[in-house]
């Protein structure tokens, strides 16, 4: 059995949490994600849930930290002013190898920019926007029903890497309404919790890098601190040799697992001469343009980046192998375009279509690009 | 087929709601494809309100509207900002009581505009004796005018859309717009 619902990006994130099991909600709300918000504030407190409208977003961002080491899977949804206003939590999760999931419906930026506007700015900001070296998983949403997959997903890597997952969505799939389909057998996974209580380790340089993680309250006796700490969670932090492996695991945890993590998506790639490499809300106007340009008899073809971090870069490797030009199009003056080029420069022509504004690229604009790079 | 539609309005008739029932109708009861978007922010309170649905029987990949193929202006300031994007030989459809087609009429000549007038307001109040569903008897005319969602579908869609208690009403509404014209 499934059932169909003709709904907003944003209540489909709502919907998706709800059905990966997220129970407890903690934001400050913000346009274009206060749906996610209103929808959990109606619906959890339904499922035995608990929402709370913070103070402020690095408060929003304790909160969840807390729920989940409190034993309960835990969100946030904010936009670009509310994720820089995060980061600092957001670095404790990383360290503390917290699962939490933080939703950023992306808007027009920097600062607080075009509250209504459709945007891609934020996408280095969940590289690189906390302190230090860390590895994030990052999902792009394409359409609605994606925004309600993505954020299952964003969950179960959450649960399964033990670390803070990002779904980068924007104002044009968190606002636009589409039918999804919700079946009935979907994976959820979770939380894998420790049973030995007297020799448990939570921070153990364990080979896949991942360890179970017990609540607050199960009587384990662990620490979890911010700072560099040792296998059982205490603070260690003058042993140069403590601190490189303690985060040479956080990275490799994500690093050596890509294969399981990374995803995308493409069409026409075979014998095109131009792809388009794109993400997000762009990659609709993206696989038009290819129409168009087939239908024109040019060489066109599209790969759609569901995860930007880690950055798929084996997958657009081999995708774009054969491709002489490769336009990256997304809404921001090029942030992906760096990544793509860094893998690709040494073999392919990398071009960047950015556009900011607040407007979703049209088709034709991204074929106007193609005949300017010479591509056909 | 793809088919473009923008509804536009000022805020508080209902327009967004109208073009949610269009897009729902078409998606989950009717087995189309549809997208509906709408123009968010101070825009949205108040001025000017703007629903786009794009329905197709295929996969629909840019989902916003670029030249509609159909507009319906339910403000005479929706009529004169959005006449000029609507396509040769397109449809407009217009609420007699709050838009003048005399003002648009050499658009309408010049590219061979259909023009179907569906006095909602008009209807919601004589008829249901309740100005607020002007927008769902417009979704009737425009139901029965384009032919691009079923009947079967809108009601549907109306039933699964309108508040709990207010079905009948807005039933009576649909179907007061559909044998308008």
């Amino acid at each position: 059995m499934s059932e169909e619902f003709f709904i907003q990006g944003n209540e489909a994130c709502a919907k998706g949490a709800l059905k990966a099991g997220c129970r407890f909600f903690a934001g400050y709300p913000i346009t274009p994600s206060t749906e996610v918000a209103e929808t959990l504030a109606r619906e959890l407190p339904k499922v035995g849930g608990s929402f709370v409208q913070m103070e402020d977003e690095i408060a929003s961002a304790g909160a969840i930290i807390g729920g989940s080491w409190g034993g309960t899977k835990s969100m946030t949804a904010t936009s670009g002013p509310g994720l820089s206003l995060m980061q600092e939590n957001i670095g404790y999760a990383f360290i503390s190898e917290t699962p939490i999931v933080v939703v950023d419906v992306q808007r027009g930026s920097p600062s607080t920019g075009q509250p209504t506007m459709a945007a891609q700015g934020d996408m280095m900001q969940a590289r690189w926007g906390s302190h230090g070296d860390y590895e994030p998983i990052a999902l792009s949403p394409s359409s609605v029903q994606e925004f309600f997959d993505f954020t299952i997903k964003a969950f179960n890597l959450a649960e399964q890497f033990r670390t803070p997952v990002f779904v980068m969505a924007d104002e044009v799939i968190g606002h636009m309404r589409e039918k999804i389909t919700v079946e009935d057998d979907i994976e959820i996974v979770a939380r894998k919790r420790p049973e030995d209580k007297d020799n448990f380790l939570p921070f153990k340089n364990v080979e896949n890098g991942t360890n179970p993680m017990p609540s607050f309250g199960d009587g384990f006796n662990i620490h979890v601190t911010g700072l560099t700490h040792d296998e059982r969670g205490y603070p260690d932090t003058n042993d140069p040799k403590a601190h490189h492996e303690l985060v040479q695991r956080l990275c490799d945890k994500i690093l050596n697992n890509r294969d399981k993590i990374c995803s995308v998506q493409s069409g026409e790639c075979e014998d095109a001469e131009t792809i388009i490499v794109s993400y997000g809300a762009p990659v609709r106007s993206a696989i038009e343009a290819v129409q168009k340009a087939r239908a024109d008899g040019k060489k066109v073809g599209y790969v759609k980046i569901d995860t930007p971090w880690p950055f798929p870069e084996e997958q657009i490797q081999e995708l774009c192998a054969n491709a002489s030009n490769v336009l990256v199009v997304e809404m921001n003056l090029g942030q992906m375009f760096y990544e793509v080029d860094r893998v690709l420069r040494n073999d392919t022509d990398v071009h960047v279509l950015g556009v900011i504004g607040g407007l979703l690229p049209t088709p034709d604009e991204i074929l106007s690009k193609i005949d300017e790079i010479g591509g056909n | 087929m793809r088919t473009e539609i923008r509804i536009g309005g000022f805020g508080g008739q209902g327009v967004i709601l109208a073009g949610i029932i269009l897009g729902k109708a078409a998606s989950i009861f009717d087995n189309n494809e549809a997208v509906q978007t709408q123009s968010y922010g101070p825009e949205a309170r108040g001025g000017a309100s703007k629903c786009e649905v794009v329905v197709s029987d295929s996969e629909i990949d840019y989902p916003k509207v670029q030249s509609p193929d159909i507009l319906v202006a339910m403000s005479n300031e929706a009529l004169i900002k959005y006449i000029v994007d609507l396509k040769d030989e397109g449809t407009l459809i217009v609420d007699p009581g709050t838009t003048d087609v005399e003002d648009v009429r050499e658009f309408i000549d010049q590219h061979n505009i259909k023009v179907y007038e569906a006095p909602a307001t008009k209807t919601a109040n004589d008829e249901i004796g309740l100005k607020i569903v002007a927008n769902i008897v417009m979704v009737g005319a425009i139901t029965k005018i384009t032919g691009i969602i079923s009947e079967n579908a809108a009601i549907e869609s109306i039933k699964d859309s309108v508040p709990a208690g207010t079905e009948e009403k807005n039933i009576k509404a649909f179907e007061a717009g559909y044998n308008l014209v």
